[in-house]
């Protein structure tokens, strides 16, 4: 039972020699050929390449050299450029496509000595919040087939929930790691904006986009963000902050914790059984010292409209480049320039992509960018101001990461509005910049509850640690989708 | 609107108002946002990595190098620098523009509000304001020549630094807008930022042209010109757009405000695209890149390492050299120019005058009639300073050195050597010329005794034929003093 073990067991294991690089590679690869045609977590498997690098790896390992997570699987968001392998961001206008260069965030996981299972599924260009705006088609949510699995990193989701992959990489710009992580039962964080590097990864809106790693639990998140986080000269808004150790460090005693409990996140808007599961994690928290202090948020509201300005109107712009001109789809047969722009785009992209360029063009046009693009940044500010506020009294803040567990497929593709309402918990921390965490925290008719704990700048240690020692009192984190646990 | 601007006598008396657009190229190793090399001329997508592509997920990062540049240049025209300016998106499709938007800079350009005296041919000075210098990427090219039913891309250029330069409305004939120009060219080339190559490209320029009656205070409404890339055609492009758009209002229509497209070869302008079809930019902030912040540490450096200005130059020259004005600014009108003659006077001190004409005068003349920068002069400055010396010392006459230099030109080789072999070699020595005087004396006993019955002016007579009969190499003056010491004794 290979894929029962956490990220540090797996590397006891490899390290002693219990089980080699190239086995448990296998032994992933059998389990994604023989539950993903369920769940289609992934778009493309990397077979061969992932049997090299686990031959190398235990070559590695052979003369003890490796690293804490050399010769261990993983899977990437097919929103990182692989060198080599196609990387579609789950479009069709970028079906073709194949980089002729790595992320630095794929990079720092080859040079670490892990290994590359497969590309997983994401709504396209990571825009959306159930996984249902894929090219490829829409992810299953392990734990009930006939729900999503959250978005846009469902896939990545989905995989280590039915422990496809023991860990995986996603990117958040509005939730995109932590709702997906929330209503599969994994833990998700999103970074501090500029922690990791941006550069391959492609973007979607530039100033809110953030990597960050999907695992079974904190430990795991600790383990993998090592490898991930740090200052990248190829991306001007990556920072050069130290990263400390994240793992050694997971224990810090939580008796001076105060956990700030914002009042607007607990209205009618949430659904009162997930407020329910929070009260118990709230407890557990208590148990082990923190303290609990009610804050205000109150600009919270407006983080979605200014996130549907900002987001859009910086989306307009980066998908600019996919014309039809330098690679990926062209337009069959274009009667001349204009034609092919309309048809290629009018062709590659899909609807909601489509709807979010249209909404971002018109957002920056002249005679309206003051009223929507300048005022969202205003609203930017003020979101984040609140947040400042709120960490002079507590340390950390504890919300939902979901309004609600996994709602149905096709529940809300008609309705825009609805769906962009389920990130109304995650888009503030992007506008503010802030790392935040998803954990599992308990279940409601069998499925998964995530905790969302919210933290200063650059301030991951303490959200992990929190996150860790409250996996140790409680199991909701080893919990295992049934359909997926042979 | 393709009518013919005819001159009319009118009543009113017009006045143009001209601002320039420059497009300065910045002489970088690398490109503006990205490391890849720029070398003009290379085979078409050689130069160009996957940031200057527009490849999915890459990213700008700034190239410190220009910064520098554009800071060197607001220092020079005393402008303000920012301390804090930001990039910008501007928003455009067009196939040779990779990402879809040129990163520039809009609402917050690194330079403002600089100025730049300008010395017109008469010798007057006017102070035209500089609105603006901003950092901005070029993009790469179309090439629709050589290609049938195609357009083919050429991606080198994408991403190469520009410093766009912006003046205020202050010129206000074609003549002005040339002659700011090349104080401006002149500039950029001294302050070692540009190379100053118009045929290239790193030296551009867009001219917003308006005219109105003589006094009143209110703009016409403006076209902007695209495309004049020569000092000739900028001139030669404004002056026919002055007097189209007095045309049009003489005859009672509008100008439209609408971007044009200069057309050297039917010398006129014609319209490309009005205002109303213009693009809408949607400039924003490129959240790529962080705000530019200058220290003031990093504006002092600069100010420390700041080359000579050709203004400074030009004073220098007048004062040290004791050259005209006229001549110290042609020498300083650019740089390789300058350097070329410094160079010069270096190893040649004696005369800097003299050196001064040699290189205004037959130096220009030959590069100009084969068309070569002074860079790739056949003819480099210690030959010529060379030159220059056999003829202070009196080694060569200026018609003797006339033809060396044409040898030198021509086949190169040693100064001295090429005296040596072809004979050039002035003949300075009294008692050879005298042999020949009293040879010529002799050879004509008619005009030596029509000379000394009076005819005096048949001295120059005598002059020649020494001179043909020393094939020239004797100094006439020379000549002259011996001949009427010989005539005339005491």
């Amino acid at each position: 039972m290979l894929h029962t073990l956490s990220l540090s067991q797996l590397s006891h294991g490899l390290s002693q020699k219990e089980f080699s690089s190239v086995e448990l590679t296998r032994h992933y690869l059998e389990r994604i050929k023989r539950y993903d045609s369920s769940l289609n977590c992934y778009i493309t498997l990397c077979e061969e390449e992932a049997l090299a690098q686990a031959a190398a790896a235990d070559k590695i390992l052979a003369t003890g050299s490796g690293g804490p997570l050399t010769g261990i699987p993983m899977a990437h968001k097919d929103l990182f450029c692989t060198k080599g392998i196609k990387t579609s961001c789950g479009s069709k206008i970028l079906d073709n496509f194949i980089s002729p260069y790595n992320a630095t965030v794929v990079q720092r996981t080859l040079d670490a000595g892990m290994v590359l299972l497969g590309k997983t599924n994401l709504d396209e260009f990571a825009m959306g919040s159930s996984n249902e705006n894929s090219y490829y088609g829409p992810v299953k949510n392990p734990w009930d087939l006939t729900r999503v699995p959250g978005g846009s990193s469902g896939g990545s989701a989905a995989a280590v929930a039915a422990r496809l992959t023991p860990c995986a990489t996603g990117t958040d710009t509005g939730g995109s790691v932590r709702q997906p992580a929330a209503l599969c039962g994994i833990t998700g964080l999103k970074p501090s904006y500029g922690r990791i590097s941006r550069y391959g990864m492609v973007a979607y809106a530039s100033s809110l986009d953030q990597a960050g790693p999907m695992t079974v639990s904190a430990l795991d998140a600790a383990l993998l963000l090592q490898v991930l986080a740090g200052h990248d000269s190829k991306d001007s808004t990556s920072l050069s902050r130290p990263v400390p150790s994240y793992s050694e460090k997971l224990t810090k005693n939580l008796s001076d914790l105060t956990i700030g409990i914002p009042e607007e996140y607990f209205t009618q808007d949430l659904d009162p059984a997930v407020g329910k599961v929070l009260q118990e994690a709230m407890s557990a928290l208590e148990r082990l010292g923190a303290r609990m202090k009610s804050v205000r948020l109150p600009n919270t509201a407006l983080g979605i409209p200014a996130y549907y300005v900002i987001a859009p109107a910086e989306a307009s712009s980066n998908l600019s480049r996919y014309d039809g001109v330098r690679y990926g789809y062209r337009c069959n047969a274009p009667k001349n320039l204009l034609d092919l722009y309309k048809r290629t785009r009018g062709e590659g992209f899909g609807e909601e992509v489509k709807r979010r360029i249209l909404v971002g063009t018109y957002a920056l046009s002249s005679g309206y960018y003051d009223a929507y693009y300048i005022k969202a940044q205003k609203i930017r500010r003020l979101i984040r101001e609140d947040f400042m506020n709120a960490f002079k009294e507590v340390d950390i803040l504890l919300g939902p990461t979901s309004p609600t567990t996994a709602f149905k497929l096709g529940e809300k593709v008609e309705d825009p509005i609805s769906m962009y309402l389920s990130d109304i918990y995650t888009i503030n921390v992007n506008l503010a910049g802030l790392p935040a965490l998803s954990i599992p925290a308990g279940s409601i008719e069998g499925l998964p509850v995530g905790m969302q704990l919210i933290g200063r700048d650059f301030d991951e240690m303490t959200l992990l640690s929190v996150g860790y020692q409250y996996q140790q009192i409680t199991s909701w984190h080893q919990q295992q989708p049934t359909l997926f646990c042979e | 609107m393709n009518t013919t601007p005819q001159k009319t006598n009118s009543p009113i008396e017009w006045e143009a108002v001209i601002g320039l657009e420059v497009h300065v190229q910045l002489k970088t190793q690398s490109k503006l946002f990205s490391g890849a090399p720029i070398a003009y001329g290379a085979l078409p997508n050689t130069q160009a990595c996957a940031i200057d592509l527009g490849l999915p997920g890459v990213l700008p990062v700034l190239n410190e190098a220009c910064v520098a540049m554009a800071i060197r240049l607001g220092l020079s025209i005393e402008g303000h620098i920012a301390p804090y300016s930001i990039f910008a998106r501007k928003n455009y499709f067009y196939p040779d523009l990779p990402k879809g938007y040129q990163i520039s800079q809009y609402e917050h350009p690194v330079v403002s509000k600089g100025h730049l005296n300008v010395v017109f041919e008469d010798g007057s000075v006017k102070r035209i304001g500089i609105t603006r210098a901003h950092l901005e990427e070029d993009a790469g090219k179309s090439l629709h020549e050589d290609f049938s039913h195609i357009t083919a891309l050429d991606f080198n250029r994408a991403g190469t630094p520009l410093l766009e330069i912006v003046s205020e409305p202050d010129l206000r004939s074609a003549k002005e807008a040339v002659a700011y120009l090349k104080t401006l060219h002149a500039l950029v080339t001294h302050l070692g930022i540009c190379d100053g190559n118009m045929q290239e490209g790193s030296f551009r320029c867009d001219a917003n042209v308006s005219v109105r009656p003589k006094g009143q205070s209110q703009f016409g409404t403006r076209t902007e010109t695209k495309n004049v890339n020569s000092f000739r055609f900028v001139e030669k492009a404004i002056s026919y757009e002055i007097e189209r758009q007095i045309h049009v209002l003489e005859s009672g229509g509008a100008v439209i405000q609408e971007t044009r497209l200069y057309d050297a070869d039917k010398n006129e302008t014609r319209s490309m695209r009005s205002k109303e079809e213009a693009n809408d930019y949607r400039y924003f902030p490129d959240p790529d890149l962080l705000p530019l912040v200058i220290a003031p540490e990093l504006v002092e450096s600069v100010k420390k390492n700041m080359p000579e200005l050709p203004w400074e130059k030009q004073a220098r020259f007048q004062s040290a050299y004791g050259l005209s004005a006229y001549d110290a600014s042609v020498l300083t009108s650019q740089k390789p120019l300058s350097d070329y003659y410094e160079e010069t006077l270096q190893r040649a001190p004696e005369d800097p005058k003299l050196a001064a004409n040699w290189i205004m005068g037959d130096l220009s003349a030959f590069l100009n009639k084969e068309n070569i920068s002074i860079e790739k002069s056949p003819v480099t400055p210690p030959q010529l300073a060379l030159l220059l010396q056999r003829i202070t010392d009196g080694t060569l006459s200026g018609k003797l050195a006339k033809t060396l230099f044409e040898t030198l030109w021509e086949e190169g080789g040693d100064v001295d050597t090429l005296i040596e072999e072809k004979g050039l070699k002035q003949l300075t020595d009294d008692d050879a010329i005298l042999k020949i005087i009293e040879k010529v004396l002799e050879e004509s006993p008619q005009q030596l005794q029509e000379y000394r019955s009076g005819k005096e002016r048949l001295l120059g007579y005598f002059v020649g034929q020494v001179m043909q009969k020393t094939q020239g190499k004797a100094n006439p003056q020379q000549v002259n003093d011996l001949l009427k010491k010989m005539l005339h004794p005491h």
